[in-house]
């Protein structure tokens, strides 16, 4: 029996000091390749993990209670917090949503800006994945050259919207600004630039590492039927060999219109997701380097026209009484969406992003539920690592490519 | 007349409502039939109270004892292999009911399928976790943010809030700052509950102002020094603005150029 005390808290499902040879071990939440804060609780053989479980809630913000009691426009900068490595994707997640629900039409040159702020945003976070990873694994060159050109692609991010993290650069109807000037030429620059590390670095470093190799194939090996019961989206899911891709399967914004492939791999393992994020990279370059023109040829409007729901532009706003009397009424009541409810899947970098938004026609949400690829990666955790050993622990939970801001929400 | 605020519903209320104004609703549609949304309600035929298309995605009302007869269904023989999100929606203040909901994924034919089911208050519904193993973790948040208990659950236990958490955050009844069992928890976690008189209920609320705190800044204009008593023969000061060259470029040329 465990005596109790404040020191010693009491745990019902644990029991640390054990007859049967076996280990329990607490993984985090304040472990360096935990990820943020998961805290994994393992039971060990050894060095095998007989027994995993994942706990988690360490971050918990309570960002679904907030938006029940926030304007739709005043909840979008909370969205950036959730997956904070690519802030946009989130931003844009929430704002697809609404705007599924107002049925707006959103302005060419806002989608143009909005795609290529996504896939600068999915280059960004696969960067991160693979610096993380690299690192946990034990490769620390990789990160810091990694990190390199991710600090570039962050400088795009704030010569467009000011902030390095939290973007909030996607409004609901467009986006609030256009790109600077010359903004396009250093994005294809920098793109030069990742393609080139990307092919003499870091795949140079890694795709035939014999250490690298040793420590990715074969471990978390996760089957299409499994991955597909445990509701996993994205590179976890294409890395099991199913060919699922949000953006080709069910196109939002111009991804209809753009030519890229969607790279899967059947090894189902670690090292099969870490060449298929390397893909994906490349994939992004595709298509920044095919929107460039669309931006050069499209009208310069960047918000929808939609004067119940949407501020006209500031121009108008200042010389048009009804448009400043609209703007007045949206900022201090808030937009009033039509009665019904919502769910509309994006393609984020971590997996399928999507918000359920069931609205009751107040300008406050009725019920928001984010549904975060992270969080049910994590929950498969408690499958995956069951039978693998503690050291590869940290390459499964580095190739999961969780984020807690999503996970707890 | 103190206003009135409903107790069964503490969320943000809209300031100014119109008794004339009528919402309108995101447009329905009947299931297109012959399509792939009306081979699925065939499929479910008996078992399906209401089916109508909304936003491109189809939308099955249920009975909630028919849960996982229905999502089996639609797994074995519509091909709807992956449950992407499920959660509840509270309704308690209105119809004394959750609102369960089941987001379905067709990866062969990328379409949708939202199961809506109801619920009484006390009633439980049955786990899915048996076909979908994603339903492990979404039904734990579910029973830690609405009560909602999913029977044959293999481990139903709170998931984002602490294990010792009293009551269930996202029902309409639960404010945004926390209940009165909130503001306690902390104090009597860290330090028992024989501090309680001691230390005080936590603070919950961000935007909350103490006019007599000299410690944070609530007394912009009339900073004291640290730890004064001021809540005694407290004489008003006026606030002093910092003195800065004002410049009036419209009427004065001469001040501009004795800036320069």
């Amino acid at each position: 029996m465990q005596q109790t005390n404040k020191l010693t808290p009491f745990f019902e499902n644990l029991n640390f000091e054990r007859s049967d040879n076996m280990m329990i071990i607490n993984f985090g939440p304040q472990h360096p390749s935990a990820h943020g804060q998961l805290r994994l609780v393992l039971e060990l053989d050894g060095e095998k993990v007989t027994k995993a479980y994942p706990d988690i809630g360490y971050l918990h913000r309570g960002i679904e209670k907030m938006a029940e009691n926030m304007t739709y426009n005043e909840f979008l900068p909370t969205t950036d917090r959730l997956d904070y490595i690519a802030s946009t994707a989130n931003n844009y997640a929430y704002a697809h949503s609404v705007e599924t629900l107002l049925g707006l039409e959103i302005p060419e040159r806002a989608q143009v800006i909005r795609t290529m702020l996504l896939e600068v945003n999915r280059i960004i976070s696969h960067l991160f994945f693979l610096a993380t990873h690299a690192l946990d694994v034990g490769a620390m060159s990789v990160f810091l050259y990694a990190f390199r050109e991710r600090e570039h692609g962050m400088d795009l991010m704030e010569e467009y919207c000011g902030a390095r993290l939290t973007h909030s650069a996607v409004r609901i109807g467009g986006v609030p600004l256009d790109l600077p000037a010359n903004w396009t030429d250093a994005m294809l620059k920098w793109c030069d630039t990742v393609e080139y590390e990307l092919a003499n670095t870091y795949e140079t470093l890694l795709n035939e590492n014999r250490i690298w190799k040793m420590r990715l194939e074969d471990v978390g090996v996760i089957s299409a039927e499994n991955a597909q019961s445990w509701g996993c989206s994205g590179v976890m899911l294409r890395g099991s060999g199913v060919k699922y891709d949000i953006r080709k399967e069910e196109p939002y914004e111009l991804y209809g219109d753009l030519e890229f492939d969607i790279p899967v791999s059947d090894r189902c393992d670690s090292y099969g997701r870490y060449r298929l994020y390397m893909q994906e990279i490349r994939e992004s370059i595709k298509i920044l380097r095919q929107l460039t023109p669309m931006y050069e040829k499209s009208t310069p409007q960047l918000m929808a026209h939609a004067p119940q729901y949407i501020s006209a532009p500031k121009e108008e706003i200042m010389t048009q009484n009804y448009a400043l009397m609209q703007h007045f009424v949206l900022v201090t009541q808030g937009m009033r969406p039509p009665v019904g409810e919502v769910y509309a899947p994006t393609e984020s970098p971590k997996g399928e992003l999507g918000f359920y938004i069931k609205s009751e026609g107040e300008p406050y949400a009725y019920r928001l539920k984010c549904r975060a690829p992270s969080f049910f990666h994590t929950g498969l955790l408690q499958e995956m690592l069951v039978g693998t050993y503690i050291a590869d622990v940290v390459t499964i939970i580095g190739s999961t490519n969780i984020v807690f801001g999503e996970v707890d929400r | 007349m103190r206003k009135y605020t409903p107790k069964d519903n503490v969320q943000k209320k809209s300031y100014y409502t119109d008794r004339f104004y009528i919402s309108p609703r995101v447009p329905r549609s009947e299931v297109e039939n012959p399509g792939h949304f009306a081979d699925v309600v065939n499929a479910l035929k008996k078992l399906i109270q209401e089916s109508y298309v909304e936003l491109n995605q189809l939308i099955i009302h249920i009975k909630s004892t028919d849960n996982i007869k229905v999502l089996e269904i639609l797994k074995e023989k519509c091909g709807y292999t992956v449950c992407s999100e499920l959660s509840a929606v509270d309704y308690l203040a209105r119809d004394g009911e959750f609102e369960i909901f089941y987001q379905m994924l067709n990866m062969n034919k990328a379409s949708r399928v939202r199961v809506l089911t109801r619920i009484k208050k006390d009633e439980a519904i049955e786990s899915i976790v048996p076909m979908f193993k994603m339903a492990n973790f979404a039904e734990r948040e579910m029973y830690d943010m609405f009560g909602i208990v999913a029977n044959n659950h293999p481990y139903l236990k709170r998931i984002l809030m602490p294990e010792d958490w009293v009551g269930y955050p996202l029902l309409k009844t639960y404010p945004l700052q926390g209940d009165e069992a909130a503001s306690w928890y902390e104090v009597d976690k860290i330090f028992g509950t024989e501090y309680r008189d001691v230390i005080g209920p936590e603070n919950r609320d961000p935007a909350k102002i103490d006019r007599y705190d000299t410690k944070r800044f609530s007394r912009v204009g009339h900073e004291v020094s640290f730890g004064e008593d001021i809540s005694d023969g407290e004489q008003e000061k006026d606030i002093e603005y910092s003195k800065t060259f004002l410049v009036d470029y419209t009427t004065s040329q001469k001040q501009l150029d004795k800036r320069k």
